[in-house]
């Protein structure tokens, strides 16, 4: 008798026992708290084995200590959470990284990243893409020395995903924008801080964001809500800023040229561009040097036929000024110059059309602040900028206030 | 009691016999469609001589008219589909191939690149496998001795000394991907895909009409779409240039890849100039946009990012940003030719 021959006849399944390599381990004592993995050998091999083995709802944890990284880590398995010993206490250090750009990257749902720090990556920090329900908290960013167009760009980076939320962080010295969450729906960044950024927090062509409870501060500009044409998701809309501290935004401009943010005046505040249903209250903003808030819209040229430039429906309201405007920065100086050479706290650059427009659009700005908390209206008409048609204005313009979003609730979050 | 015993050893013995048929016995369905992938590359029976990587029967060589440039590799391609199956022939996609299929990517260097085969030794081998599923990625580096190749999840680096094909003394610090670079490559929307074997890629010097004649593929319409060889200088600059971002750039710069985000989709059927580059501002680019403002500026390629992150070796700045460690001098060449010759605006 062939011997294969019985064997090959024999159930698959058994075959299939036979020829795979054991993978089963022992069952770990407590799934959601196992040992740390070993900080001794490569630990970046080490860490990047356990991200590709891991299983759904497994946790990996970090011991403490400085590793210092070569590589480029990624995590594409759902529902495991990656916890580290604390902020500074476990500290991924991608300085003599080579290859791919960030120092993590997570391509799965459900996950969440905890108690760690990563330092000095060559491009981004931690990016997130196609991510749902993701948790980033209790988690450092940051680049080291002073700030610099060589630091990577963005530091805690969620991207084409649903239901984000980025709490109790600290980004520090990313050469775009901290905490930056683009294409992305349902989104909370709430009490984290971002200094030494050239924007602090950035929401990019999103929908349904909730920012509060943040400070914002040292960083070119404080919070940005923004929205571009000719990418995938466009027409952000739905973001509530509010209960921040947004102060002392006076860094330089360290934004490699080319980049969006690059044309951030040093001392803002807020900044929204070309986005829709934007609420700001109850913030507190300090000593941001060229203007606390500043309303704009997108100014280059562009051809996505379905992109709306302006700001829509924002409301300003509620929020404390002290300080700043004295010192306007980037385009605003040349700007403030034929008016004097300070700004007050809100400024809006009072564009309502743009070229291939049919006709001008209702920017529906509500300020409602008290009387004494200043107001600009450049009064451009349309972007090229020409400063001979400036119609500047004190006057608030007449608006139907929109209605405020409703809180976020995020999907994996019970508050 | 005695003669189950001896059964059960007998079976056993069957089994060994089954599953470590590496030559002579062809591919081993059962370590090919495992769950795991096999710790060794000698495991799944695709060579009947893995240290001289013999095929076994029913593994095909093949090769693509542009192939993805990795730091001057030489590529050796082969594709296993299960007996008595075929990939179904499809004009732009992937071709649809069954369960079970495998696709081997073997990468070589040898002391000399004008001279690819003479002391050629093999670093690492990738295995596409389509598991029942889905498609899986598995790297497998080679040991010293070329005899064997090992299951290497998080893949690895490896000093290498050639000389390239234009002939210029070369130290490469080449990276073997792990698995789930393997996958920022290959996504296609939450699955994996295979890159290469499209009609336009495989179409050239009779290649498809063998893989029909051999059993491979379904069928071959009369005319199939074929990529414009990069090389070939009798072709127009722009259908050369299109063909080396496409083979080059567009598995993650396409609408379901890992660029998605960036707006920038450089497939070879893109129309839109904008979403090509020409004109199109950087969105999340930080440094790697070089202080320049657009992706292509016609008739600049020295203001044009595509052509200053294709030149680049830093990370977080070079681009595509895996798989290479040093340019690919000639397509550089080509691209920025493309772009100077665009009508400035």
């Amino acid at each position: 008798m062939n011997l294969a021959r019985v064997a090959c006849a024999i159930p698959f399944a058994l075959i299939l026992a036979a020829c795979t390599p054991n993978t089963t381990s022992a069952p770990a004592s407590d799934p959601a708290s196992p040992a740390p993995l070993s900080a001794e050998g490569d630990f970046g091999a080490t860490l990047q084995g356990a991200l590709i083995n891991a299983k759904p709802g497994d946790t990996i944890v970090m011991p403490e200590g400085t590793f210092a990284l070569a590589d480029s880590l990624s995590l594409d398995v759902d529902g495991v959470t990656l916890r580290g010993a604390g902020q500074g206490v476990t500290v991924l250090d991608f300085a003599q990284q080579s290859g791919a750009g960030e120092g993590l990257l997570v391509t799965s749902d459900d996950v969440t990243l905890t108690d760690f720090t990563v330092r000095d990556t060559k491009g981004d920090g931690i990016k997130s893409k196609g991510a749902d329900r993701i948790t980033y908290k209790h988690l450092t960013v940051e680049w080291s020395g002073e700030p610099d167009e060589t630091n990577g760009a963005y530091g805690v980076y969620p991207v084409e995903s649903t239901d984000v939320l980025v709490e109790n962080v600290t980004v520090r010295g990313a050469s775009d924008a901290g905490i930056y969450v683009g294409q992305s729906s349902n989104i909370i960044v709430r009490n984290s801080v971002v200094e030494f950024n050239v924007a602090g927090i950035e929401i990019e062509n999103s929908a349904g964001a909730d920012v509060y409870g943040n400070i914002a501060r040292n960083n070119t500009g404080g919070i940005l809500v923004f929205d571009l044409p000719d990418l995938p998701v466009s027409g952000g809309n739905g973001t509530r800023i509010y209960a921040n501290q947004i102060f002392a935004n006076n860094t330089r401009n360290f934004a490699p040229a080319g980049n969006i943010v690059a044309g951030v005046p040093s001392g803002t505040g807020v900044i929204i561009m070309a986005n829709r249903n934007v609420h700001v209250f109850d913030n507190a903003f300090e000593n941001n040097r060229s203007a606390h808030v500043l309303i704009t819209a997108y100014s280059l040229p562009f051809t996505d036929a379905a992109y709306n430039p302006l700001p829509r429906d924002v409301v300003i309201r509620n929020n404390t000024y002290s300080g700043g405007g004295e010192d306007p920065q980037g385009i605003l100086t040349p700007l403030a110059e034929a008016l004097g050479g300070t700004l007050p706290p809100i400024v809006w650059d009072g564009v309502s059309t743009w070229p291939g427009a049919t006709e001008a659009q209702t920017v529906n700005l509500t300020i409602a602040e008290a009387p004494e908390v200043g107001f600009l209206n450049f009064g451009i008409p349309s972007y090229q900028l020409d400063p001979a048609t400036l119609a500047p204005s004190p006057d608030r313009p007449a608006s139907t206030p929109p209605a405020e979003p409703a809180a976020i609730v995020l999907a994996h979050v019970k508050e | 009691m005695r003669a189950g015993a001896l059964l059960l050893a007998a079976l056993l013995a069957g089994l060994v016999t089954a599953c470590g048929m590496t030559k002579g016995g062809g591919p081993d369905m059962g370590v090919i469609l495992a769950e795991a992938p096999a710790e060794k590359l000698s495991d799944y029976g695709l060579f009947t001589d893995t240290a001289a990587a013999a095929p076994a029967a029913g593994v095909v060589p093949y090769d693509l008219v542009n192939p993805l440039f990795s730091d001057h590799a030489a590529k050796h391609r082969l594709v296993f589909v299960p007996g008595g199956e075929m990939a179904a022939y499809t004009d732009n996609d992937v071709f649809a191939f069954p369960v079970g299929t495998v696709l081997v990517k073997t990468f070589a260097f040898a002391p000399d690149m004008r001279t690819p085969d003479e002391g050629a030794y093999r670093v690492e081998t990738r295995l596409l496998i389509h598991k029942a599923a889905g498609w899986a990625a598995y790297p497998y580096i080679w040991n010293e001795d070329g005899t064997e190749a090992v299951y290497s999840p998080v893949g690895g680096k490896r000093t290498i000394e050639t000389i390239t094909p234009a002939g210029a003394p070369l130290t490469i610090n080449y990276a073997v991907p792990n698995q789930n670079q393997c996958k920022t490559c290959h996504q296609a929307g939450d699955a994996l895909s295979p890159i290469g074997p499209k009609a336009r890629n495989l179409n050239h010097k009779g290649q498809l009409e063998d893989w029909v004649a051999k059993g491979v593929l379904d069928r071959l319409p009369s005319s199939a779409p074929a990529a414009p060889a990069v090389y070939d200088v009798s072709l127009p600059v722009e259908a050369r240039a299109r063909a080396w971002l496409d083979i080059n750039c567009a598995h993650c710069h396409k609408p379901d890849g890992s660029a998605s985000n960036s707006g920038l989709v450089l497939s070879a059927t893109e129309t839109d100039p904008v979403k090509i580059g020409i004109g199109k501002h950087p969105v999340a680019a930080g440094r790697g946009a070089g202080s320049l403002f657009q992706v292509i500026v016609p008739g600049a390629p020295d203001r044009s990012i595509l052509a200053f992150r294709m030149a680049s070796v830093e990370p977080g700045v070079a681009m595509p940003e895996l798989g290479r460690s040093v340019p690919d001098p000639e397509g550089l060449a080509l691209v920025r030719d493309w772009i100077a010759e665009m009508e400035p605006r």
